[in-house]
């Protein structure tokens, strides 16, 4: 595909970067590779000499895809500084990454797969087979060892789908609040279990859940990865599949929630969508966030453990959300929290990163395992299923004898054990 | 040498993944964080060892080049820029803390170690490195030492020069020599003076010896919130009458204060004109003493109220809110052009109110934040027009009548930024021709060729800003 006939889009967010570069040494790939090319402020300097034709477009595209969309540069940046919106719009002029096939195939699956549930449940009906078949093991063996990585960061499928039992779920107890929950394609996916602790949890806290049924996958993955304009069909379907009276729209993945908080950028040249895309993203709220303000109601049962816990990047520096899980883990009578170095530094999934980019995902992956040894915690707490994907993959590459965690299952398990 | 030959003889010192000389790779480093001024490399090289830093030295001279050595091109005097082309060596590979001798406190460090990570590294032992650029985060200790760098707490403790024992530093032949040593006073010339503070233009640092310090037993900060700047001045000038030099004294107007509250939640007051952030250390018994003595002193100059940090988590908010003051001026406007200024404390008063009246009189925007307690400035005009436009002549005007009111108090037109490329052109404003040739003396004994950094502290007759540049494509296709 020809990039090079296609220009950029103006981009307002750039201006507001002033060179101070004290966004460098925050940013993974930098700290890996050392390259102005690979760091924040060199990633902007790069989208704007494209912008002024300075440089040719496609020659800043490994820079650009290199990148985690960790966004851990918002969060060091005194400027205000919207990298990740500065990437996103840059990526939807080049496109999906890789070369030709590998684009290709990340097109079709982002176009034509993540919009549509039935078709990704089919896609992972086939991994579960897939799993379950004795030729399974005999065929990874045979896999070069770049895509036996690939495999091997595929968790098992969940038996089933995640299918609440019906779209409204009563409060247990009196009702404090109307919400409504994001199934997520991941989450829903890999991690069902994980889903029905999140509504039990918020259920007992006095909420009444509503799982919108014709909802669809929030649009994280099109939207950074070039594929912005699939990504906005699936935010304007999902504002018209959640219902408008509800107090918060629930989400138990960060990168969803972070995704879905922006909804009216993503819309804002939309005008018969913008505004209620706005209102739409103003309800959005990480399951922790909308539990430490609601109060939690249920008592909790003693939980002798030493945990740590891992800041999602979309949770920590794409939502500002760093307090609350913590405070909620600390609530559970036993717990000892013992923080890791750099627990708001990027593990190296990072959505489809880890597939694209195997290398430098397990540098940092490498390192992420070290300093979570270090803690000598039992479990590790990362509220986002890419994160929890990637660190179970970690602990088995690395042998570091450590649980992989949700919050949402940690504090149900508080609630319920007798 | 052919430039597909150039590249060829750096691949074979540093490896091909180390030698970058792709448009895309080049053009990020034409400019550090000095906005105003771009010139893109020839090839970027980035060295891991002293053998391969003074090999591409060696090559760099046989191809003719200029070397530009670059930390994290935190800059913002243009020192990083490569005005002439030629070899960036960028140092940001060398990262290694090779030895900490917490006995001696001295620690062996490679240039291109962030600030701030060599002061994590040594926390758990309760050392720290004193020298705190607002840049620490990101900035590296050889582009500290390159420039001198200061900071909030150089008020007590001093300068980078001051910390710096000795270092190992390849010359412009290549050649690898030590200066100084393990211990305060070493023999002979101290080279190790002479090289902080050089810009590069000497040679190549490539290892440092840093002296560490043990942290105090108590520290105390408080916010001093005025009305005017004033006042802020007026308290600054009374506390160091006194007699009493806290650890820290710096002064934030309330444009910046507002600026930094937009992102962090620092504590800095929304409606106040200025404010006063001082730190103090020492023994447990004496810093109250020496805390109600300051507030005393604050209170008769009029702030209308102190605040003091309760908590760790306080005080280190109060400093981030600080260190973060330049960045958070791109809220503000889309450019900047900060200076760095200094004048004897005693007259702070008096400079601040002609810094005032310099942008009235140019109708520009100005903002303070700055380091009061030594008198060194940071007054930074904002603006929303290009360096291009007519419009910037104002700026360069205003920046001048600064500068000018600054040396009629006995002051200086750079405190800890360098001259680089920005102020090159006033060094004559502050030495005769005779003082500037015998800079240049030391500077021909050293790189006889001018192979390093090219162009910068000295005046060329060439205005930074009206000089013409080329694109980034055409300087690769040379």
């Amino acid at each position: 595909m020809s990039t090079a006939a296609r220009a950029l889009p103006p981009i307002p967010e750039i201006e507001a970067c002033i060179h101070c570069g004290l966004c460098l040494n925050q940013c993974p790939t930098y700290r890996v590779t050392h390259l102005e090319a690979e760091s924040p402020r060199g990633r902007i300097y790069l989208v704007k000499a494209a912008a002024e034709g300075r440089v040719d477009l496609p020659s800043i595209e490994d820079h650009l895809y290199l990148c985690l969309m960790c966004r851990a540069c918002e969060t060091a940046c005194p400027s205000g500084v919207q990298f990740g919106r500065i990437a996103e719009a840059a990526r939807e002029v080049l496109g999906p990454p890789g070369p030709p096939m590998q684009r290709r195939i990340t097109r079709f699956v982002l176009r034509s797969v993540m919009p549509f549930p039935r078709r990704l449940r089919i896609v992972t009906t086939l991994i579960r087979t897939y799993q379950r078949s004795v030729i399974a093991a005999f065929f990874t063996r045979l896999l070069p060892a770049g895509l036996r990585q690939k495999a091997a960061l595929l968790p098992p499928a969940s038996p089933k789908p995640w299918a609440p039992a019906a779209e409204v779920l009563p409060a247990i107890g009196a009702r404090r609040a109307r919400v409504a929950f994001l199934s997520g394609c991941a989450m829903s996916l890999f991690f069902a279990e994980i889903n029905e602790a999140t509504v039990r949890v918020l259920r007992r806290n006095g909420c009444e859940v509503v799982v919108p049924r014709s909802q669809a996958c929030c649009g994280a993955l099109n939207t950074h990865n070039g594929e912005a304009a699939s990504a906005r069909a699936m935010a304007r379907r999902n504002i018209e599949a959640f219902p408008d009276d509800v107090d918060a729209i629930i989400v138990n993945a960060a990168g969803c929630g972070a995704a879905m908080k922006e909804y009216g950028h993503l819309l804002k040249d939309d005008p018969a969508f913008r505004e209620r895309a706005e209102r739409f993203a103003a309800k959005v709220r990480d399951a922790s966030e909308f539990l430490w303000a609601h109060g939690l109601h249920t008592p909790h049962h003693a939980i002798a453990m030493n945990i740590t816990y891992q800041d999602p990047c979309h949770l920590a520096h794409g939502q500002r959300v760093r307090g609350e899980p913590r405070a909620l883990l600390h609530a559970i009578p036993g717990v000892a929290l013992k923080e890791m170095a750099g627990s708001d530094r990027c593990c190296g999934s990072a959505g489809i990163y880890n597939v694209l980019q195997p290398e430098m995902s397990e540098t940092l992956l490498r390192e992420k395992m070290e300093t979570i040894r270090a803690t000598g915690a039992e479990v590790v707490v990362a509220p986002n299923p890419g994160c929890m994907l990637q660190l179970r993959y970690g602990a088995r590459r690395f042998g570091v004898p450590v649980r992989v965690m949700h919050l949402m299952d940690m504090i149900d398990d508080a609630e319920a054990e007798a | 040498m052919d430039r597909a030959d150039l590249i060829r003889r750096l691949q074979a010192v540093v490896g091909e993944a180390y030698v970058l000389h792709q448009p895309d790779d080049l053009a990020v480093y034409e400019q550090d964080a000095l906005m105003v001024a771009r010139h893109a490399p020839d090839v970027v090289v980035l060295p891991d060892t002293t053998q391969q830093v003074s090999d591409v030295v060696r090559v760099a001279r046989a191809a003719g080049l200029p070397v530009v050595a670059r930390g994290a091109g935190t800059g913002l005097a243009g020192g990083a820029i490569p005005e002439r082309g030629g070899i960036v060596i960028a140092l940001t590979r060398m990262t290694r803390i090779l030895e900490v001798d917490a006995q001696s406190l001295i620690a062996v460090v490679e240039p291109g170690l962030v600030n701030a990570d060599l002061t994590a590294a040594l926390t758990a032992q309760g050392l720290f490195y004193a020298p705190d650029p607002g840049s620490q985060v990101a900035s590296t200790i050889g582009g500290n030492v390159a420039t001198n760098a200061g900071g909030p707490h150089c008020l007590a403790y001093g300068v980078t020069g001051n910390h710096i024992l000795g270092m190992e530093v390849v010359l412009p032949d290549g050649t690898i020599a030590w200066t100084g040593g393990r211990v305060w006073d070493s023999s002979g010339y101290d080279l190790t003076g002479l090289l902080v503070g050089s810009e590069g233009t000497l040679g190549i640092v490539t290892k440092v010896i840093v002296r560490l310090m043990k942290r105090r037993e108590a520290v105390r900060t408080l916010l001093a919130v005025y009305d005017t700047m004033d006042a802020a001045c007026e308290a600054t000038s009374a506390v160091i009458a006194a007699g009493i030099v806290p650890e820290a004294m710096e002064i934030l107007d309330g444009i910046v204060m507002r600026a930094v509250n937009k992102t962090l939640h620092a504590g800095f007051p929304e409606d106040a004109e200025a404010a006063l952030l001082i730190e103090v250390e020492g023994l447990s018994e004496s810093v109250p003493v020496l805390v109600e003595r300051i507030e005393a002193i604050c209170r008769k100059q009029e702030a209308r109220r102190i605040q003091t940090a309760t908590s760790t988590e306080e005080r280190l908010a109060l400093w981030k809110g600080r260190k973060q003051a330049y960045g958070a001026m791109g809220r503000v406007a889309r450019r900047t052009m900060m200076l760095d200024v200094c004048a004897p404390r005693s007259h702070l008063p008096e400079v601040m109110r002609k810094v005032m009246a310099a942008g009235r009189r140019w109708n520009i925007g100005v903002s303070n934040f700055f380091h009061a307690g030594d008198g060194n400035m940071h007054p930074t005009p904002f603006f929303d027009f290009d360096e291009h436009s007519p419009e910037y002549a104002r700026v360069v005007g205003l920046c001048e009548d600064i500068m000018r009111a600054c040396i009629e108090l006995g002051g200086t037109i750079t405190g800890e930024h360098g001259i680089g490329l920005e102020k090159r052109e006033y060094l004559g404003w502050m030495f005769t021709d005779d003082d500037i040739a015998a800079m240049k003396r030391v500077k021909t004994a050293f790189d006889p060729e001018g192979i390093l950094n090219p162009g910068k502290i000295f005046p060329t007759g060439q205005p930074v800003h009206g000089a013409p540049r080329e694109t980034a494509a055409e300087a690769v296709q040379n």
